[in-house]
């Protein structure tokens, strides 16, 4: 009993502190380096940040590169998907057109008339200019929902700036590099956005399921939502603007209230980012 | 004779192939995520790390897996120094499970694969809820995991193979 227990101690000494064949570095001191590489993460110490920043320039260019042939492989499995789904798509958008067509012309008046009521308000309704940003990584990864673009400090890019897909909200920037940003996507788990549910005029949060979707949060039970509902921002906080389209109640299993986004997060190839401020009169 | 000179340029190249693999994988997360099936993912640098530090520990230098582990969180989004942590927890549970292994065994390798994967994706991912304060799908987790675990045989397979026709395979 007492052999094959200085046999263990001996086995996790000779494991850890020993530097094995050829090594450099023992495994003790790269693991303590770690936990040190870690604490000082926590710390948010600006020395740390430059070096963080620095290293994730690096890294960030070298991996685009690294995933150019991924990328081609992705590009070709989507354009095949794409071939088979042409004559659905055609009929579904033909139709879809139609009803946008006679939509768009008592639109117009809408947005006017809002917009003059939005004045009266004192509402964010102006953006500031506009910067279209490319994405450089996409990763997918099945835990973290975020994606990196090619604009950053250098750019005017700041931390909380809003992050639209053709007219529709896909996330917040989160971390920005000198040419770099990361961007929080509102399927992140971590995303937290507050939100308008119309018709109904209901206030809340959506939240993403680390999936392609969301969920809405802290809602009373005794709200009924009808499916198809459409989720805006609702500009509380006054990160984002009020009235920004984000996507549609739906049911999604294992999810209470879930919301199929209208911008498809996994193909998000150009994004623009905003930043609002009210208008002077 | 030129023909000998190129063969052993060729082979001297074939041995950095894990640590290239290595470095490709992290920057790259060659997972299959792209397909987007639904709870598919698995860690393949933790496959990696995990068979080469074990059959040949001197063809991924520690300091190396160190950087690809700052890089993984780079690219992934983590706070820099989790995935290290966790590759070289790997790395240390190898060395201790070459220490006391007197004929390997591929079904041993395989379970102990599984205990150390469970043990370093958990202390990182509760380093990562407890002190960082991320939420994270256990549902997801528990998937990767699984997947890691049955990637193993297949990726453990294909390495063999290499390992015999890089290394030649005479100290195993």
């Amino acid at each position: 009993m007492e052999a094959s227990r200085d046999d263990f101690v001996i086995a996790i000494r000779s494991a850890f502190l020993k530097k094995g064949n050829k090594q450099r570095f023992s495994l003790i001191f790269l693991i303590i380096f770690s936990i040190i590489f870690l604490a000082l993460g926590k710390l948010n110490l600006k020395a740390v940040d430059y070096i963080r920043i620095s290293i994730n320039e690096i890294v960030y260019r070298s991996a685009f590169i690294a995933s150019l042939p991924e990328n081609y492989i992705q590009k070709g499995y989507n354009t095949a998907v794409n071939h088979f789904n042409v004559y659905n798509d055609y009929n579904k958008i033909k139709s879809e057109n139609q009803k946008l067509k006679s939509e768009k012309i008592s639109n117009n008046f809408i947005v006017q008339e809002n917009k003059r009521l939005k004045k009266i308000v004192d509402d964010y309704v102006t953006i500031s200019d506009v910067i279209v940003a490319k994405v450089l990584i996409d990763k997918k990864s099945p835990f973290l929902r975020s994606i990196i673009i090619n604009k950053g400090s250098k750019d005017n890019v700041k931390l909380g700036m809003a992050v639209i897909d053709e007219s529709y909200l896909a996330g917040k920037v989160v971390e920005v590099n000198f040419t770099t940003a990361r961007i929080l996507l509102l399927s992140d788990l971590n995303s937290k956005i507050p939100v308008t549910i119309e018709p109904i005029g209901l206030q809340s949060i959506l939240s993403g399921t680390g999936n392609n979707d969301g969920k809405i949060q802290y809602l009373k039970e005794e709200y009924k939502i009808e499916n198809e509902s459409t989720v805006y921002t609702s500009g509380s906080g006054g990160i984002f603007k009020a009235g920004i389209p984000i996507g549609k109640i739906k049911n999604i299993p294992n999810v209470e209230i879930g919301v199929d986004f209208f911008s498809d997060f996994t193909q998000l190839k150009f994004v623009k980012i905003v930043s609002f401020q009210k208008e002077e009169n | 004779m030129e023909q000998f000179a190129k063969n052993t340029i060729f082979k001297g190249l074939l041995k950095y192939a894990p640590i290239a693999l290595l470095f490709i994988s992290v920057l790259n997360e060659f997972d299959f995520n792209y397909l987007d099936l639904k709870y598919f993912s698995f860690n393949f640098p933790f496959i990696l790390i995990f068979y080469w530090s074990l059959k040949k520990s001197e063809s991924l230098g520690y300091g190396l897996i160190f950087i690809a582990g700052l890089i993984n969180d780079v690219v992934v989004g983590f706070p820099m120094g989790i995935s290290s942590l966790s590759y070289l927890l790997i790395c240390g549970f190898t060395a201790y499970l070459r220490n006391i292994t007197l004929r390997p065994n591929m079904l041993k390798d395989w379970v102990f694969f599984l205990l150390t994967t469970v043990f370093a994706s958990s202390l990182s991912y509760s380093l990562l809820v407890l002190f960082f304060s991320f939420k994270l799908n256990y549902a997801d987790l528990l998937v990767n995991l699984l997947f890691t675990f049955l990637f193993y045989g297949i990726f453990a397979y294909l390495f063999e193979i290499y390992n015999k026709l890089a290394f030649d395979k005479k100290d195993d």
